[in-house]
């Protein structure tokens, strides 16, 4: 998890748990940054800063994490992408590849120049959204990925659009029937879901549905010129693999954390309010379950974007994933590197958006003291 | 005048299961009968699994962690609420019995304001509207004697005082008008200068609006300012039953006598004062994050005594122990052990240093490694000062479980298979093992049963007087200082207000805050806590 602090989870409850006999004492903890002391502070300003605002400075330090981490991940994939084995010009050229051609290609490339000069150049262009000039078919990588990216996040969109409300709402039907049938079948269920590969999962949906009952479209490809409702249809298989694969992650923790808030004393509290089972959950479990819950939703959703390689390939869908498999392959290298910034950048934001939005959920620090 | 709740014969069971083993039934509350009139407040008192919480929650139907009432008749106004079902126990909770939970902290829900929380329960049960609820919020909330009352409601839990917490929590339970209040040790996790305005507050609430209290603590001295009948329990059985004059002045039990004269062992103090073995010449410390926690704070301890150092939470106590151990280096000052400087750090110590002050912990439940037996708890000390090992650890082991009144059958026990005190007194020996010069402890006995903690404190000093050993005792407890200190250093916010011999830290002329510190702690006395209020009252008057 990209900067995962302190602070992500939602477990900052202070003092024992109701039914101790003990006495809690609260000797101020190093490093926790909750609660702002009232002493004099000195310090620089941004340690000021941090304990005026402390929700700003924790969104600020989030995004500058951010930036690091993505400028640190560029760093590590040209090195990575540099660092392989094999070489585009004698792939390009095959068996005819004289010394001579070989070094002709690498001059055209400017694979000549130094690395630190190559890299800067690409970095300069990554940020300005220019990826350079694909290798093989001699076309520009962004416009290209621009289409791809198109395919891939239409495809992750709707396997999120199905999971996500799904598993929430089957992790919180397995808390209402915690240790009974129904709870049991959703772990079972789930678990033999987790533990099939995706591409198995991917192979048995297409030998049931699109070559046993026929009722699926196989290959999964996309056209341009499909219509919209063509394009629901084609990627009808790929959404479900990609469902089944992360639903029972994301159902699994959210019944957990919601398990965790309902054991709690303040649940107990409503319960001795005489509230109604779903107000109890729905207004005093559900705002403290949303952290942890919010944290697996955006691991999985980076899975979706990220982890999509594999179920294009078995479902032959025109994403990004197939894409920088094709280009590995080749030793296309500014598509690999492109497609490999791509997805870390994507990574990189969804645990961001998820800290923040944890840190947003915590009414600690929305409300300091 | 007809009984307002009336318990006959009941009977709570739990169904525990340990692992590798068929599921055991066991019985939490037998045979338990008391009636409760309308406006008056009944105490229930116990050492923990006495089954007094559970005999509480009981008044709501309700059992926790899975403990199910099996027998017995719970009647409110002449209905047995047993009977009500899931749906009709919701016409009972919240509406006409409310609870208050001992640890306000955990049972406020963090996520909303503590207005809302408040009428919640009013509202849901249609008792008032909006506004109506709102007003008495605002009534109690004044009660009470919370500060700014008109906007209290609006803050989160973690933006008040635990002390505001608790009371906030009585507001909520007297919120929705009920006939029956019960109140799960409330005051137990507050200081004690806190815990009194608390307790105050209650008492005032409960006399205005005419509610009746189940009041359950572990602190005789505490429901004996409350309560109209005591209810003594031990193992989930009655022990003694009757008005509070007659539990205080004439107990009938063995047990009920132990417990109302507890805390009475007092020591004459020493008066050697030359032999200094700790000297704490103006120490400052603080954390990283540049709060400052200890002012300038100056002591000393002579060889084989002991100093009390006393204060509430928050008064950088704890925070002092940690920087003698040198776990928290001091920013100012010096510490000076045995005539020689100690470095400031952990890890500028030698192994003899380290070895010469050892501690011990509040909870020794989480000090000691479940996975590890008595006797490697024990015995990693001797192996790692002394070096000994096999049949000679194994014999050490054996002398210091002698030395703590344990014997050898403790030696291959799980600290989960030990009771509190025994925990607690495996810790000591832990501690022994070095044997220091000094040992640190952190409110070994706060955390135990009055009757537990007084066999700790006496084995403490019968410990010093085996083997010289010296004392710093960290505690917020008037009671123990009284007990077993020789010098007393009493320290408020991190400053250090009061230090010398017991026998004149604690006696007149006080300064202001150890006259309310020595003030607030409840004595076993009927009428006690009407006498200091109205002390305060005058006082605050003249001035």
């Amino acid at each position: 998890m990209a900067g995962g602090g302190p602070i992500t989870g939602p477990a900052l409850s202070t003092g024992p748990a109701a039914g101790g006999e003990g006495l809690s004492q609260s000797a101020p903890v190093p490093g926790a940054l909750v609660t702002p002391p009232t002493g004099v502070v000195t310090g620089t300003f941004w340690r000021r800063f941090t304990l005026r605002r402390p929700l700003a400075a924790l969104i600020i330090q989030r995004l500058g994490l951010s930036v690091g981490l993505l400028f640190a991940v560029s760093l590590m994939i040209f090195g990575g992408v540099e660092a392989l084995p094999g070489d585009f010009a004698t792939t390009y050229l095959g068996q005819s590849a004289t010394p001579q051609a070989v070094e002709n290609i690498r001059k055209d490339l400017g694979l000549d120049k130094p690395l630190t000069e190559r890299y800067l150049n690409w970095l300069g262009g990554a940020v300005k959204g220019d990826f350079g000039t694909s290798w093989a078919s001699k076309n520009s990588v962004s416009e290209q990925i621009g289409n791809r990216l198109g395919n891939s996040l239409f495809l992750a969109f709707f396997a999120a659009l199905v999971s996500v409300p799904l598993a929430v709402a089957l992790g919180m039907l397995a808390v209402q029937y915690r240790n009974r049938l129904p709870d049991k079948i959703i772990n079972v269920v789930s678990l033999a879901a987790i533990s099939l590969p995706e591409f198995f999962v991917g192979y048995l949906l297409i030998l049931f549905f699109a070559v046993q009952l026929g009722v699926a479209t196989f290959p999964a490809t996309v056209y341009d010129s499909m219509g919209f409702g063509e394009r629901l249809s084609a990627i009808a298989l790929p959404v479900a693999t990609l469902v089944l694969v992360v639903l029972a992650h994301m159902m699994r923790m959210t019944r957990a954390a919601i398990l965790n808030v309902m054991s709690s004393a303040y649940v107990e509290t409503a319960e001795l309010k005489g509230l109604s089972a779903f107000r109890i959950i729905a207004k005093h479990a559900a705002p403290n379950a949303v952290a942890p819950v919010i944290n697996v939703i955006a691991l999985n959703l980076a899975y979706l974007v990220v982890g999509v390689v594999v179920v294009e390939v078995v479902f032959v869908y025109p994403g990004m994933g197939q894409y920088m498999v094709d280009a590995v392959t080749v030793r296309d290298m500014p598509v690999v590197q492109a497609c490999g910034l791509i997805f870390a950048a994507f990574y990189i934001f969804l645990n961001m958006a998820a800290d923040i939005l944890a840190i947003l959920a915590n009414p600690r620090l929305r409300h300091p003291r | 005048m007809p009984d307002l709740l009336s318990v006959k014969n009941l009977k709570i069971e739990a169904t525990s299961y340990p692992p590798g083993e068929p599921p055991k039934t066991v019985t939490l509350v037998e045979n338990v009968s008391f009636d409760l009139q309308k406006g008056k407040v009944l105490g229930l008192i116990g050492e923990s699994g006495a089954g007094k919480s559970t005999i509480g929650l009981s008044a709501l139907a309700y059992g926790r962690g899975g403990a199910v009432i099996t027998g017995g008749q719970v009647l409110l106004n002449g209905k047995d609420i047993l009977t009500l079902g899931r749906d009709g126990v919701r016409t009972i909770r919240g509406c006409k019995v409310c609870y208050v939970a001992q640890s306000a902290a955990a049972a406020f829900n963090p996520a909303h304001k503590l207005g809302e929380q408040v009428i919640e329960a009013a509202l849901r049960h249609k008792i008032m509207s909006r506004p109506e609820a709102e007003k008495r919020a605002l009534y109690l909330f004044k009660v009470l004697g919370l500060p700014n009352p008109e906007t209290f409601g609006d803050r989160y839990p973690h933006q008040v005082s635990g002390g505001q917490l608790q009371r906030a929590m009585t507001a909520m339970a007297l919120c929705p008008n009920p006939e029956l209040i019960v109140f799960d040790e409330p005051t137990t996790a507050l200081d004690v200068t806190t815990q009194i305005d608390v307790l105050a507050a209650i008492k005032h609430a409960i006399e205005e609006t005419h509610t009746a209290a189940l009041y359950i603590t572990h602190d005789l001295a505490v429901v004996a300012q409350i309560s109209d009948d005591i209810m003594v329990l031990r193992h989930g059985k009655t022990v003694e039953y009757g008005t509070t004059k007659q539990i205080i002045e004439a107990p009938n039990q063995d047990y009920t006598r132990a417990l109302v004269s507890v805390r009475q062992t007092k020591r004459e103090e020493a008066r050697d004062q030359s032999n200094t073995l700790l000297k704490i010449e103006h120490v400052s410390a603080g954390y990283a994050n540049g709060f400052k926690v200890l002012h300038d704070v100056s002591m000393h301890l002579p060889k084989g005594q002991t100093l009390a150092i006393v204060g509430e939470s928050g008064s950088g106590k704890s925070t002092l122990a940690r920087v003698i151990t040198g776990l928290l280096p001091p920013s100012d000052g010096k510490i000076t052990f045995d005539g020689k400087e100690l470095p400031r750090a952990l890890s500028g110590r030698t192994k003899d240093e380290l070895r010469r002050v050892q501690m011990i912990y509040q909870m020794a439940d989480t000090a000691m490694n479940p996975r590890q037996t008595v006797r490697d708890i024990i015995g990693r000390p001797i192996s790692f000062y002394y070096g000994l090992h096999g049949a000679k650890k194994t014999e050490r082991v054996r002398q210091l479980l002698d030395q703590i009144e344990m014997g050898d059958r403790f030696l291959d026990r799980y600290p989960a298979e030990l009771s509190g005190g025994q925990k607690q007194r495996v810790a000591i020996a832990r501690a022994l093992a070095a044997k220091p010069e000094l040992i640190l402890c952190d409110e070994p006995t706060s955390a135990l049963d009055p009757l537990v903690a007084e066999g700790i404190l006496n084995l403490l000093l019968k410990l010093q007087e085996e083997t010289a050993v010296s004392y710093v005792f960290i505690t917020h407890d008037i009671a123990i200082v009284r007990a077993i200190a020789d010098s007393v250093a009493v320290m408020h916010r991190g400053k250090l207000v009061r230090f010398g011999p017991k026998s004149k830290v604690l006696s007149p002329p006080f300064d202001d805050y150890t006259d309310l510190l020595l003030k607030s702690v409840p004595e076993m006395e009927l009428g006690w806590l009407e006498r200091v209020l109205t002390t305060r009252r005058m006082e605050s008057a003249g001035n």
